[in-house]
């Protein structure tokens, strides 16, 4: 649909993906000092779906929307990079320690300034795989929700998405406005653009810019600003952001390490396959 | 996340080299673009860090797009329905995912909607696409056809074409025919200028053509009737949107299978004259046959770099004998050979890039005002010296790639011979590169001029006025024993007075002059990072055996056995 506004939910998280023996610290808190932190995966994905409907329709817009520290504002050129037009970061003390409820509260709100006709966030973060985020937000809103999207095309003005299920595929239809997330089996996002990259690599934030030393800063070589809210910003009640908005509590955390226990190494032998089915049968796992 | 630019520390060593300064100053003409356009550079340092940005973009492309495709690619092919091509389904994502990125028209001016790089970045660009998918690069790396729309044609075909690059158009360069390979003063395509239409109008066949079915294609005609050689030939450029040229069939080649060689028919074609009646060949078909053979040495760098890579992954898993193959004086020397050649060829390979990258940076400043005397100066010497170093460079680095695929199936064992591993298809693709874009032989016809003009040999002298490090010293010694010798040879071979034994002996003089251009470009990189010694140090003895080889040869060549060797 022409002229529609998209907002995109993204997140800063460390990598998991590849995580080594020093990942955690003592007292069970994930070492962010040894864990690169990127743009979350599946938000990606939902950056991809924004973009195609951008190219497709006349007018569109991609806004990102990210919640994070002052460094997190990286994820907001990531976006510009692969061709969103502007982003927000929210960023501001009162927002440390939130859960996803809290977090959500304040997304809401941003996202009822920002005024757009649907937002597109990834699934689930890879650091609290909640999945939570994404639905809180629309009933925050009061926007109807579609979860786990693949892909998405306008007919008329009603959204058309393809859900992927644990069993298949759902096609719905949905009105605006709308939440959607995301699945990692969407599209992959599209590399960044060499000429929005030579443009946007020194876009700044105010607080990036009065805590950086480099020289092109100071030459003022960075002449485009990165938007930053605090919590002034959206009119948000500080007593439902960070710890004391977030009802959720860890109890206890507890390393897992997995170990191959009574494994078992088989060839592609047919003997080797045909005693494999047969133990298979015979404990129901299959059959 | 695998990323083929990151993960090879020479291509930031080429890209950092001392001379790039004065080459962005200038192709960024002391980096004027900066007000007019958000994404230009504002200085030296700003545009350095561009290129290592967009080069970081393609190398994760490369490593997670194309080099995964290449396989697929490889069986499935283009394909010819209706008299057009549909390429192999990788190679279609290939070129979007490159297309989004942005990286098409990577040197065109700004205005053109391209990036404004200089030949370096572009070229190792080039290098690491082939390294990922050599039968791609030539899709990739026809946008070359840019720069010759861009140095010969009229501002209003520029302005039609060019920006059309930046949104993935394709592009291709129609000269060879059925009767005209080698011999591209045989072309028989006829252009006609049809009065009434007030149109150039092409009729003929081309064959071999790679890329045949592109979006703009620059097409070789005879459009002087009567003429039979050069100089009744133009230069002109075909938009398929136009129509009129029917792919009659695609060859089954040995290797770049993901390329579309194609045989075209041409049957009133329209088309739009590119510059001057009559310069098409003795002028513009020159200028672009050297960007295409700096390409094919891009190419033949990343395919020799893609079998090293295999060859020393391969060793150093496979066991025998209780321990992994690489470590077997028989296998480690192989693959400490192939590393070292690697390495002395892509010195090559952009000091090569950087004379090209002067000569045309002060050649479009020249377009705009006058070049003092010592500028002027500086735009000849580049000019001779991209000249003499492009055929070098096409010679040796598609030769060594060769050998170096060779090798690497050699190191795989039976394994190679199987096609379950990509050395069999990188060998296969290594194969063209010392035929297209003129074949070695003629690399060394073209080459020759250096060596019995001086050309070469005064820039040896030049190398070896530069100061080193002391522990550098033995080996530079050797490099100008070499020298003395080679100037002997050449002397000697020269001195005869016959041509036909300066043809005979020219591919071993033109050789042995390479041996000892990337003897000292090695001694360079040592000087600029000590880590690099072990490398000169490697090289130099081998170029001093191989240069012997040849000296000795030549000094005891009779001339009568010239004779003899008719009778083959």
């Amino acid at each position: 649909m022409n002229g529609i506004k998209i907002v995109v939910l993204a997140k800063q998280v460390p990598d998991t993906r590849n995580v080594g023996p020093d990942a955690m610290k003592a007292d069970g808190t994930v070492n962010r000092s040894v864990l690169p932190a990127i743009f979350n995966p599946e938000d990606l994905n939902a950056l991809e779906q924004a973009l195609r409907i951008k190219e497709r329709y006349e007018g569109v817009t991609v806004t990102l929307l990210t919640m994070g520290p002052v460094r997190a504002a990286e994820i907001i050129r990531e976006g510009l990079y692969r061709g969103a037009d502007d982003g927000v970061l929210l960023t501001d003390r009162a927002f440390a320690g939130s859960d996803t409820l809290a977090t959500s509260y304040a997304l809401a709100l941003a996202v009822r300034r920002l005024a757009p006709d649907l937002v597109i966030g990834g699934r689930q973060a890879i650091d609290g795989d909640t999945a939570q985020v994404g639905p809180q937000v629309a009933e925050k809103l009061g926007w109807p929700q579609v979860t786990y999207a693949e892909e998405m095309h306008f007919e008329g003005d009603k959204l058309i998405i393809r859900r992927r299920l644990e069993r298949g595929v759902e096609t719905v239809s949905a009105p605006l406005p709308l939440v959607v997330t995301v699945n990692g089996t969407a599209p992959a996002c599209r590399y960044r653009n060499a000429r929005l990259v030579m443009k946007y690599k020194y876009a700044r934030t105010d607080t990036e810019l009065q805590t950086e030393s480099s020289d092109y800063i100071a030459a003022g070589r960075s002449s485009i600003r990165l938007t930053e809210w605090g919590v002034d910003a959206i009119g948000a009640d500080r007593e439902q952001l960070g710890l004391s908005g977030s009802p959720t509590k860890v109890k206890e955390i507890e390393n897992i390490i997995l170990q191959a226990k009574e494994s078992k190494r088989l060839t592609s032998s047919d003997a080797d396959v045909e005693s494999l089915v047969r133990e298979l049968l015979e404990d129901h796992t299959i059959g | 996340m695998a990323n083929f630019y990151t993960d090879n520390k020479d291509l930031r060593f080429h890209l950092r080299h001392p001379a790039m300064e004065k080459i962005v100053r200038l192709k960024e003409m002391d980096y004027r673009d900066k007000e007019k356009y958000d994404y230009a550079p504002h200085d030296f340092e700003d545009a350095m860090d561009n290129y290592d940005k967009v080069l970081e973009i393609i190398g994760a492309i490369c490593a997670e797009v194309i080099a995964p495709n290449a396989e697929d690619v490889d069986l499935e092919g283009p394909t010819v329905t209706g008299g057009h091509v549909t390429y192999a389904r990788g190679t279609r994502e290939n070129h979007e995912t490159l297309t989004k990125a942005g990286v098409i028209g990577m040197n065109f001016p700004r205005q053109y909607d391209g990036l404004n790089f200089p030949m370096v970045p572009y070229v190792m660009a080039a290098e690491l696409v082939s390294r990922a998918d050599a039968g791609f690069a030539n899709i990739w790396g026809l946008q070359d056809c840019g720069e010759t729309i861009l140095e010969f044609a009229s501002d209003e075909i520029k302005q039609e074409f060019l920006p059309r690059f930046n949104k993935g158009a394709t592009a291709s360069m129609d000269l060879t025919e059925p009767d005209a390979g080698s011999d591209l003063q045989a072309v028989q395509l006829k252009a006609h200028y049809d009065e009434e239409r007030g149109v150039w109008l092409l009729n003929g066949v081309k064959r071999f053509i790679t890329n045949g079915d592109a979006e703009i294609s620059l097409v070789l005609a005879r459009s002087e009737e009567g003429t039979s050689d050069g100089r009744g030939l133009s230069l002109f450029i075909y938009d398929r949107a136009d129509g009129g040229v029917i792919v009659r069939r695609i060859e089954n080649k040995m290797g770049i299978k993901g390329s579309p060689t194609c045989e075209l028919a041409f049957r009133n074609v329209p088309v739009k004259l590119i510059g001057e009646r009559r310069l098409g060949l003795i002028k513009y078909v020159m200028s672009l046959m050297n960007g295409a053979r700096l390409g094919v040495g891009a190419q033949s760098v990343g395919i020799a770099q893609a079998a090293y890579e295999e060859a020393r992954k391969y060793a150093s898993e496979r066991k025998q004998f209780g321990k992994t193959i690489d470590q077997f004086p028989a296998v480690y020397e192989i693959l400490t050979l192939m590393k070292v050649r690697l390495a002395a060829m892509r010195s090559l390979l952009y000091e090569t890039a950087r004379f090209v990258d002067t000569y045309k940076a002060w050649s479009f400043i020249a377009a705009e005002r006058q070049l003092t005397k010592e500028e002027r100066d500086d735009l000849k010497i580049n000019t001779r010296l991209a000249d003499i170093y492009t055929p070098m460079v096409k010679l040796v680095s598609s030769e060594w790639c060769n050998s170096i695929a060779y090798d690497a199936v050699q190191i795989h064992g039976g394994a190679g011979f199987i096609k379950d591993f990509p050395v069999e298809r990188l060998y296969r693709d290594a194969r063209i590169t010392s035929i297209y874009e003129g074949t070695s032989q003629l690399q060394v016809v073209a080459a020759i001029r250096g060596v019995t003009t001086g050309g070469y040999l005064n820039q040896i002298r030049e190398y070896e006025k530069r100061e080193l490090r002391p522990e550098l010293d033995h080996l530079k010694k050797e490099l100008v024993s070499l020298t003395d010798d080679y100037e002997k040879r050449v002397a000697q071979v020269v001195s005869a007075g016959n041509n036909e034994l300066t043809d005979f002996h020219a591919r071993r003089l033109v050789e042995m002059a390479a041996n000892i251009v990337m003897g000292y470009l090695l001694l360079d990189d040592a000087q600029r990072d000590a880590c690099r010694t072990s490398l000169a140090e490697l090289f130099i003895p081998l170029a001093v055996s191989e240069n012997r080889v040849r000296s000795e040869y030549i000094d005891s060549f009779e001339e009568k056995l010239l004779g003899l060797y008719k009778i083959g």
